[in-house]
């Protein structure tokens, strides 16, 4: 019996563990391989959908659905959280005190978890749209808005989806223009290093855009402090800037799963860029946004990923030398406003060059996100 | 000279392309103490522009950037 444990039920291990039971349906159905998927909740998020929560588009319940609904039913899933990994031993502790699972191949899919509390006052004085909660209190507070100071800092990177601060920026100013009050809001975008985003092809698609918009930018601003009484945000620059309105994406970090098993120091795991791979340990790979690789967390990367995952598994399982390898492919569509948007395509080798926004590929990122249910069943 | 130049604190970004060797070192500038050197190897060209550019606008000092074969050393104090 081999087993294959998948640790995170995101994109990535979904993905993963529908594609592993298809690609080696003849095994599993002889029982000679076993895919489990242990999740910490019964749930699956699409965390995609809570851009649009703020605007009224969509609410938290679209971005949920049953785990078990989109696994399928040769899957064995364990709604449970895996407290230790010991990568000696081949074993993964479960928080209830059960039995630890052993296994032949383990693929973390953990994710990125944020950690505002990194960020002094940031918690009490801003607002983010990374999660349901952040997402239905900052919609509450968008309704109120009716004009002042709005900032959107992006405090760190790496973060999830770096086209969202983006997105999130364009589609506020429409927003207000829509609502009739852009003249009472000032709109102030914040970016740690020298340029407008890590792209530098998506800077340089931003820079005439935020301008034709007047959306004021600031560049070289790592956030340190916030103090909430005086609506201040200040830099490690020593820059301030008065607020009515904050909205952070906040810092990110790894499971604490991954610095405490030795598989990366910054809690992502080193993994090779290619195979994926762990660095410090045989029989582990990591994928989405829980490995340490040079390009976006996103959906995509982790969809991608997976894909290489499972065949490179499939084919250890069945005495191959696996040959699938990870490019770096990574798609990310970008909303310019409320009805336009375009997209970029890039991998380790090719920089991405967005083109001018439109309709259609507006609607095709809302036909997307509809039809991605198929794609966590491994479908799409 | 340059190899007398030590660092209190390492950041092997080698391999990573912009902007992940200046994030580095802006995280462990954000951590360390006052008087700090850190030593940034990195072997994006662009680094070599832009960490400078961060340096002189967060008020801190660029020690000497070394050039190896195919990667650079940027020392950097912290104020």
């Amino acid at each position: 019996m081999t087993r294959i444990v998948i640790v995170g039920g995101g994109t990535g291990g979904t993905v993963l563990a529908n594609r592993l039971v298809e690609n080696l349906d003849h095994e599993v159905e002889a029982g000679e391989v076993e895919v489990t998927l242990v999740n910490d909740s019964p749930d699956h998020v699409y965390k995609p959908t809570f851009l649009y929560v703020p605007f009224g588009k969509k609410t938290t319940d679209d971005a949920v659905r049953p785990l078990a609904d989109l696994v399928d039913r040769r899957v064995d899933l364990e709604i449970n959280r895996v407290v230790d990994i010991d990568t000696d031993a081949k074993a993964v502790e479960l928080q209830d005190g059960r039995d630890t699972l052993s296994y032949d191949h383990l693929v973390l899919a953990t994710g990125a978890k944020l950690v505002p509390d990194e960020i002094p006052g940031l918690v009490e004085g801003g607002h983010h749209f990374y999660g349901a909660e952040g997402a239905e209190q900052l919609r509450d507070a968008l309704a109120d808005f009716d004009g002042g100071h709005l900032v959107l800092t992006v405090v760190g990177v790496p973060h999830m989806c770096p086209a969202a601060p983006v997105e999130f920026t364009l589609m506020a100013d429409e927003w207000f223009r829509q609502r009739g009050i852009r003249d009472e809001v000032e709109i102030t975008y914040t970016y740690p290093i020298m340029r407008l985003h890590g792209l530098e092809s998506v800077s340089n698609w931003m820079e005439p855009r935020f301008e034709a918009r007047d959306i004021h930018t600031e560049t070289f601003f790592n956030a340190e402090a916030v103090d909430p009484e005086a609506g201040v945000i200040s830099s490690m620059e020593g820059e301030e800037l008065d607020y009515d309105l904050l909205v952070a994406i906040p810092p990110h970090a790894g499971d604490d799963l991954i610095a405490d098993s030795g598989l990366g120091e910054d809690g992502w795991v080193a993994v090779d860029r290619h195979t994926l791979e762990a660095d410090h340990a045989e029989d582990v790979y990591a994928m989405g946004d829980a490995a340490d690789v040079p390009t976006s967390k996103a959906g995509s990367v982790a969809h991608y990923e997976a894909d290489v995952v499972a065949d490179r598994i499939a084919s250890e399982v069945r005495g191959q030398l696996p040959t699938a390898t990870f490019d770096g492919k990574t798609v990310c569509f970008i909303e310019a406003g409320m009805d336009e948007a375009t997209f970029v395509e890039f991998d380790y080798e090719h920089s991405p060059d967005p083109r001018d926004e439109s309709r259609p590929v507006h609607w095709a990122k809302l036909a997307y996100n509809e039809s991605y249910w198929l794609t966590a069943r491994g479908l799409l | 000279m340059s190899e007398q130049l030590t660092a209190d604190v390492t950041i092997d970004a080698r391999g990573a392309g912009c902007p992940g060797p200046l994030m580095d070192l802006i995280g462990k500038v954000k951590t360390a103490d006052s008087g700090t050197v850190l030593k940034l190897q990195t072997s994006d060209r662009g680094s070599v522009t832009d960490v400078p550019e961060w340096v002189e606008k967060a008020g801190h000092e660029l020690v000497e950037t070394v050039e190896h074969d195919d990667y650079w050393s940027i020392y950097v104090q912290k104020a």
